[in-house]
């Protein structure tokens, strides 16, 4: 059996988004801008997705949603768009965030830094997300945006965007969230909070890779980043990525539609492996279910290091991941389970299980036979975990 | 980089064959308990390193026979991921057979080294290599706690790359026998810095004592010390002429051609009423040594200050000094 449970890293294309696609590289390949039927003829399909995205994140006519290629790009666009039209010009000088954004938004960060840019990263607290009343204390006169996550893709910790939407609008200070890992899982509604740009991408709620986009409010100036042609109202060059819009527009309709249904059933299994999970001894979880986007579980297991886990469900084709700093190309640990984990060692035995709404409960179930099995294995070759009678453990 | 490092791959695939089935069944995980020791009629020494926190730890179980020193057995237990499972029961079978003594001399090259499915292709990829490192030092740790000292008396010297083994001593020596300017040429010519990356400057996976960084800057500012000095000694020794014109500090230089000037130059410009200064020396991108003068006295106006006398002092200066000299009058 192979179980895919790792879809806050990317998620399966929905088989409804990919047949909307489908005409779109071998019958109706035209480029959009131009003038002729075979460009023409794209454009009902376009129209139709942009309507689909409008209405799934609720936005107004006036504001614009961009389509980019990735929320990294959105991201980037956002952050030294504001570099150039606010800060560049001594305006201002400063930017907030958080310590456990997407590398995105830290590495863009780092780099206008050097640039002579001063960044503040908000400090997180134990559950990983920042308390929106910190923020009052950073902001300052020159302070130039706030970039905030909407929910954090290690944990899925949600981040109190409306409370940091409404500071930030008393100091007049233009907010950016990265929505990546919302979107799809939880309602995101642009005209409920204050908001400015919003960054997401479709291959996080089975859309296809490759394509994302950047809310607007009001479409308001901000700096290109890719400079070219007339495309996208001049706002973003680049010729249209026809089958991608499609497919992300269908995407979000279909994620949309689907809200219900991830937060009872997708959630019910969560919880369900959840609650497996727990019953293991010395295993803890990140945040109340509550707290969290429906499909995301971290859990630290004492004593089994993250990517040593991850080899035993692989071998049972079971799919997951791990902040752990062992697990990633450059050794580099995870800042979020560093900020959260200190006390729990969670820095080296988190374990993420994301789901989707194609997650089955047969595949729930193999989940937590094959997991506890790989608990026992190895906690058995563990140097830091020795079963033991818990009247031994607690002193008695 | 390159076409092979744009699209980054599992760092699953690159493990050897001989990692993956030590993973999945490690040969020599487990206790040996106290009860099996006296049953066996060896000691039995417990060593740990390493910490949950810290993302590694390893414990090592040996069996003496004390009559001579040999591990009768040995097993681990290990919280790591798969490669450290692997080194640690690699680490732990290298150990049986031999004596204490043979077994400290057991490194982290020589498990990655067993762990090899060919003998060229490495048994982990890179950053992997660390996780073997620990292996090492808990062996030290158990021969400490068998002979009843303290594990540091085993290193006779400061391991900088502990991924690599490459010592202090061996890297300055490599800086200053080839003239090395960066840490890129550090890691080429030794491999420190290669693997886990700790070593090469503060903040990477691991705290360090030594950074490759530091090393680098240390040495350079040594060599330039030596360099001076050098200088002063052949000074002393009447011998600085032999110290060739272009490894001389500027201010050595100026002083060099003002010597040249003085001693073969100036007296003749003098008899004629004439004189010069040098107003500067610069060396330029070319490589030459450009010298500023000026003419003073009856040179001044002299017509041959430009021509005939200007050939002649940069022919000396070009015999006395380098070929690399270029006399420039303002």
């Amino acid at each position: 059996m192979r179980v895919y449970l790792d879809n806050n890293a990317t998620t399966m294309v929905d088989p409804k988004v990919f047949k909307a696609m489908e005409p779109f590289f071998v019958q109706m390949y035209g480029n959009p801008n131009s003038l002729h039927q075979f460009g023409s003829e794209t454009h009902p399909a376009l129209r139709c997705a942009m309507d689909q995205l409008y209405k799934g994140i609720n936005a107004k006519d006036e504001d614009d949603i961009i389509i980019t290629s990735c929320a990294t790009e959105s991201i980037n666009w956002v952050i030294k768009g504001v570099y150039h039209d606010h800060i560049l010009n001594g305006e201002k000088d400063h930017i907030i965030t958080t310590e456990v954004e997407h590398p995105a938004v830290i590495a863009a960060c780092k780099q206008l830094e050097a640039l002579g840019a001063k960044v503040t990263y908000l400090p997180v607290n134990e559950k990983g997300i920042i308390q929106a009343h910190t923020l009052r204390d950073f902001i300052t006169d020159k302070t130039a945006l706030v970039s905030v996550m909407w929910a954090n893709n290690e944990t899925g910790m949600l981040f109190p965007m409306e409370e940091i939407g409404e500071i930030c609008k008393e100091h007049g200070v233009l907010f950016h969230s990265d929505a990546t890992q919302a979107i799809g899982k939880i309602p995101v509604d642009v005209q409920a909070i204050h908001i400015d740009f919003m960054s997401f991408s479709a291959h996080k709620f089975h859309g296809p890779k490759g394509v994302g986009g950047l809310y607007i409010k009001d479409s308001q100036p901000l700096t290109s980043l890719l400079h070219g042609g007339e495309h996208m109202g001049g706002r973003r060059s680049g010729t249209l990525n026809v089958p991608g819009i499609v497919g992300m527009g269908m995407a979000m309709q279909i994620a949309v539609e689907n809200l219900d249904f991830e937060k009872n059933n997708v959630r019910k299994l969560r919880d369900k492996l959840e609650d497996a999970i727990l019953e293991i001894p010395d295993t803890f979880v990140v945040g109340t279910k509550e707290e969290r986007t429906p499909n995301t579980i971290l859990v630290s297991v004492k004593g089994i290091e993250g990517e040593a886990m991850l080899w035993d469900l692989n071998k049972n084709g079971i799919a997951a991941s791990t902040g752990s700093a062992c697990a990633s190309e450059d050794l580099e640990s995870n800042p979020v389970m560093e900020a959260i984990g200190a006390e729990a060692d969670l820095a080296h035995t988190a374990l993420r299980l994301s789901l989707s709404r194609f997650t089955t409960e047969d595949e729930i179930d193999y989940t937590i036979e094959v997991l506890k099995q790989a608990v026992q294995r190895l906690r058995a070759i563990s140097s830091t975990y020795s079963y033991a009678p818990s009247w031994h453990k607690s002193g008695l | 980089m390159g076409k092979n490092s744009l699209i980054g791959g599992s760092i699953w695939e690159e493990y050897s064959q001989k990692v993956q089935d030590l993973m999945n069944n490690p040969q020599h995980m487990g206790e040996i308990t106290e009860e099996d020791a006296k049953a066996r009629g060896g000691k039995l020494v417990v060593a740990d390193f390493g910490a949950e926190s810290c993302g590694d730890a390893v414990r090592l179980y040996w069996l003496v026979d004390e009559t001579n020193d040999v591990i009768m057995d040995a097993k681990f237990k290990s919280f790591g991921c798969g490669t450290a499972i692997a080194s640690s029961d690699t680490m732990a079978g290298l150990c049986i057979g031999k004596t204490v003594d043979q077994a400290i001399k057991i490194t982290n090259l020589d498990v990655e080294r067993a762990m090899r499915d060919t003998p060229d292709t490495p048994a982990v990829p890179p950053q992997k290599m660390h996780c073997s490192v620990m292996a090492y030092d808990v062996i030290k740790a158990a021969a400490a706690s068998y002979k009843g000292v303290d594990a540091a008396s085993f290193e006779d010297e400061i391991i900088v790359c502990e991924c690599a083994r490459v010592s202090l001593g061996t890297i300055k020596e490599v800086i200053k026998l080839n003239d090395l300017k960066t840490v890129e040429q550090i890691t080429n010519y030794t491999k420190a810095g290669a693997f886990c990356k700790s070593c090469i400057k503060p903040g990477g996976h691991e705290e360090k004592e030594y950074y490759l960084v530091d090393i680098l800057r240390d040495t350079r500012a040594e060599m330039e010390q030596e360099k001076l000095k050098a200088l002063a000694d052949a000074k002393i020794a009447g011998t600085d002429n032999e110290v060739p014109f272009n490894e001389l500090t500027m201010i050595q230089k100026f002083k060099k051609v003002e010597s040249v000037i003085d001693e073969n130059i100036r007296p003749m410009l003098v008899m004629d009423g004439g004189n010069l200064e040098i107003i500067d020396i610069k060396e330029t991108d070319d490589g030459m040594t450009d010298v500023y003068i000026r003419y003073m006295g009856a040179c001044a106006g002299c017509a041959s200050s430009s021509t005939g006398t200007l050939f002649a002092i940069e022919g000396v200066l070009r015999e006395k000094c380098s070929e690399t000299i270029r006399v420039l009058p303002i």
